[in-house]
């Protein structure tokens, strides 16, 4: 789950770690009342969206008098941010960040991730701060700097010492940014994070080491714990389909093509998507009913996959284990009834009760292609879509 | 012979009265599993499809020489169950268990540093030797007796491929599925490394998909070790970037763990990769073939 850079900040803030003083508004009216408490000569108007690349796109104004925090507040509030991870149709700005100016000495970067490979948590850091942290890795490897951090000690402070002497920190704020960088791990330890980014961090004129944005990403296993993070989630930033999946337990990823897809199993669900594309058609989702799938399951995953007018076909695909494919065909001939059903539909079914569950799809009179293999079923549906 | 389980492996079943465990467990007892006993705090003494309940793993090995264990335990407790049967020195553990936090994980691998027990998941089918012993969530009968070792990320894209090789009459020695999470005990290279030294085993099918490098890597030691053939399939390779696709390793971050990288890879190591997932089979068919192993390994 990702959470905005203000709600971000405010984590930071509660754990000890410095951040500038802001506060979010969402209209014009508060933008520029948040600028008034603020006092500050300078402040800054950030868009927030759950996206990086604002400031290229226009989404970040430095203002020097309440009339430019109105100016630029209601420029960018409602404005469609096209930035490198929106995607093309970008995203609307709906909340502002009003944070103070600070005068900035130098950047750098900061940011803990998993590292898969040794099962740590891993701390980076980098004095190329404000630039994205693939570009670095991929142009000045060397410039990047980790710590790998044993779990049962956390991060040591001769770790975040040494980062804080690689990056070339002046040493006049070296017990700032060790406390900050000790600070940024208890936050995500202890909030189940999967990614924490401050990108950049700042030393400042005044002396202070501060964080001037804060990228978060919280494991959704973990979330069932951590009811103040699950408070900070904005649906307004997530896919309509994705979050109607989501209260039926159903996985989905919407995707731009066409052939809806209904699968068990993710390894499953991928590799229905990788042959639909490999017999030349565009699969539009990702969808993983589960193991226990039951008919109310699948009619759900059926309304969702329809709700997508891209869709112009449906493949389903199942591989029957534990779970029964009369089961499954009894799912699909319920949910085509209370659905209705307009384009094409194959069907695969393989595994426990096969037979059985073919027999209900041919007799239930409705408009089913049946397929003999995933090859099949992908072909026939490519065909019938075209 | 075989890898990890077979015919004397004896087994308790960590969250044994729990809805699931107790389907499965049936499940298991029909393929002929040793079941020896069950665990639930605070059920022990009770008894359950006629396996016997303990409080504890370590009384539940005491009282009945087991040495493999499969959890079914809820995921805020798992990772909690995996350690104490850590503790009880079992020789392997399974872990079925979906959606354990992954820093629950990094605590549980830290913990088995040094120790001598085999993790294999969480989130996984579990390990089958068929017709000998079936530990986990997949469909018994569609596995044969063989030649073939199987190695997964995924649960339904195995049955896909045990099934193919099934049907087209090629036994499995044992198929291991080692889960979809971002943290996991055993890996790739470990269940290679455990297929290369069983003399049953005369090639292995391996797949994988998008997300970490874990692939790259088996490839790599593939190269420098394997002896038997190596048969790949990646899924997701239309998958798009930063999205989690439905497992919780399997998501292409920064750039990193793209099924076309893992597939480049595989092939420069010698592991023929196959194009879609419904010639999985044929593709390690062909290669038994190339490699003269094509008789030895027609089991039916």
């Amino acid at each position: 789950m990702n959470i905005h850079e203000y709600q971000g900040k405010e984590i930071l803030r509660k754990y000890g770690v410095a951040v500038p003083n802001g506060r979010v508004a969402y209209t014009v009216e508060e933008a520029v009342e948040a600028a008034k408490d603020l006092g500050t000569a300078v402040s800054v108007v950030k868009a927030q969206i759950h996206a990086g690349g604002r400031g290229k796109a226009g989404g970040v104004k430095v203002a020097k008098n309440l009339d430019e925090v109105r100016t630029y507040a209601d420029e960018i509030l409602g404005k469609t941010l096209v930035t490198h991870q929106t995607g093309p149709q970008g995203k609307e700005v709906k909340r502002l960040l009003i944070e103070e100016g600070c005068d900035i000495k130098q950047e750098y970067y900061v940011g803990l991730v998993l590292d898969r490979a040794t099962s740590r948590v891993t701390m980076m850091a980098s004095e190329e701060g404000g630039t994205e942290i693939e570009e670095v890795a991929e142009k000045t490897p060397e410039k990047i700097f980790k710590e790998v951090i044993d779990p049962v000690t956390g991060l040591l402070p001769y770790q975040a010492r040494r980062l804080a002497f690689n990056i070339n920190i002046p040493k006049e704020y070296l017990s700032k940014a060790v406390k900050f960088m000790l600070g940024l791990y208890q936050v995500f330890v202890e909030k189940d994070c999967s990614i924490a980014e401050i990108n950049p961090l700042v030393t400042t004129g005044d002396g202070n080491v501060l964080a001037l944005d804060a990228k978060f990403n919280f494991d959704d296993n973990a979330l069932f714990r951590q009811k103040d993070i699950q408070e900070f989630r904005d649906l307004d930033e997530e896919d309509e389909k994705e979050i109607e999946a989501s209260k039926y337990d159903l996985s989905y990823v919407a995707l731009d093509g066409n052939i809806g897809c209904m699968v068990n199993g993710a390894g499953l669900a991928m590799a229905t998507m990788d042959i639909i594309k490999h017999y030349g058609g565009e699969p539009a989702n990702f969808l993983d009913v589960g193991g226990g799938a039951t008919t109310e399951k699948v009619t759900e995953a059926f309304k969702i996959i329809l709700s997508d007018s891209n869709v112009k076909g449906i493949l389903v695909n199942i591989f029957g284990g534990i779970m029964k494919c009369d089961v499954i065909a009894e799912g699909v001939v319920q949910a085509t009834k209370q659905v209705g059903l307009e384009i094409p539909l194959v069907v695969r079914l393989e595994g426990t009760n096969v037979d059985l569950g073919k027999k209900i799809l041919a007799e239930s009179g409705l408009n089913i292609t049946a397929a003999e293999s995933m090859a099949d079923g992908a072909e026939k549906i490519v065909s019938l879509v075209k | 012979m075989s890898v990890f389980i077979n015919k004397d492996t004896k087994v308790i079943v960590q969250g044994i009265t729990g809805s699931t465990a107790l389907f499965h467990t049936k499940q298991m007892l029909e393929y002929g599993t040793k079941i020896v006993g069950g665990v639930t705090p605070k059920k022990g003494g009770t008894e359950v499809e006629g396996v016997p309940v303990f409080d504890t793993v370590k009384d539940a090995v005491d009282q009945t020489g087991a040495n493999a264990s499969v959890i079914y335990v809820p995921a805020p407790f798992a990772a909690d169950a995996i350690m104490e049967a850590v503790d009880a020195e079992m020789d392997l553990v399974i872990c079925i268990t979906e959606h354990i936090p992954v820093m629950d994980m990094l605590k549980v691998k830290r913990y088995m540093e040094g120790k001598k027990t085999r993790l294999v998941g969480p989130n996984c089918p579990g390990v089958i030797t068929p017709e000998e012993c079936k530990i986990g969530i997949m469909p018994g009968y569609i596995h044969k007796k063989g030649h073939i070792g199987v190695v997964s990320r995924s649960g339904t894209l195995t049955y896909e491929a045990v099934h193919q090789l099934s049907e087209a009459g090629f036994g499995q020695s044992t198929a291991v599925g080692i889960g979809g999470d971002p943290v996991n005990g055993t890996d790739f290279i470990d269940v290679l490394k455990a297929f290369n030294e069983d003399p049953e085993t005369e090639a292995v099918m391996m797949i994988g998909e998008i997300g970490g490098t874990a692939e790259e890597e088996a490839a790599e030691w593939v190269k420098a070790n394997m002896t038997k053939p190596v048969v790949g399939f990646i899924g997701g390779a239309t998958a798009p970037p930063g999205k989690r696709m439905g497992h919780a390793g399997a998501i292409i971050s920064g750039g990193k763990g793209t099924a076309a990288d893992k597939i480049k890879v595989m092939n420069a190591c010698g592991i023929e990769v196959a194009d879609t997932p419904s010639v999985m089979g044929e593709t390690l068919i062909g290669v038994l073939k190339e490699k003269g192993l094509h008789d030895k390994c027609k089991t039916h």
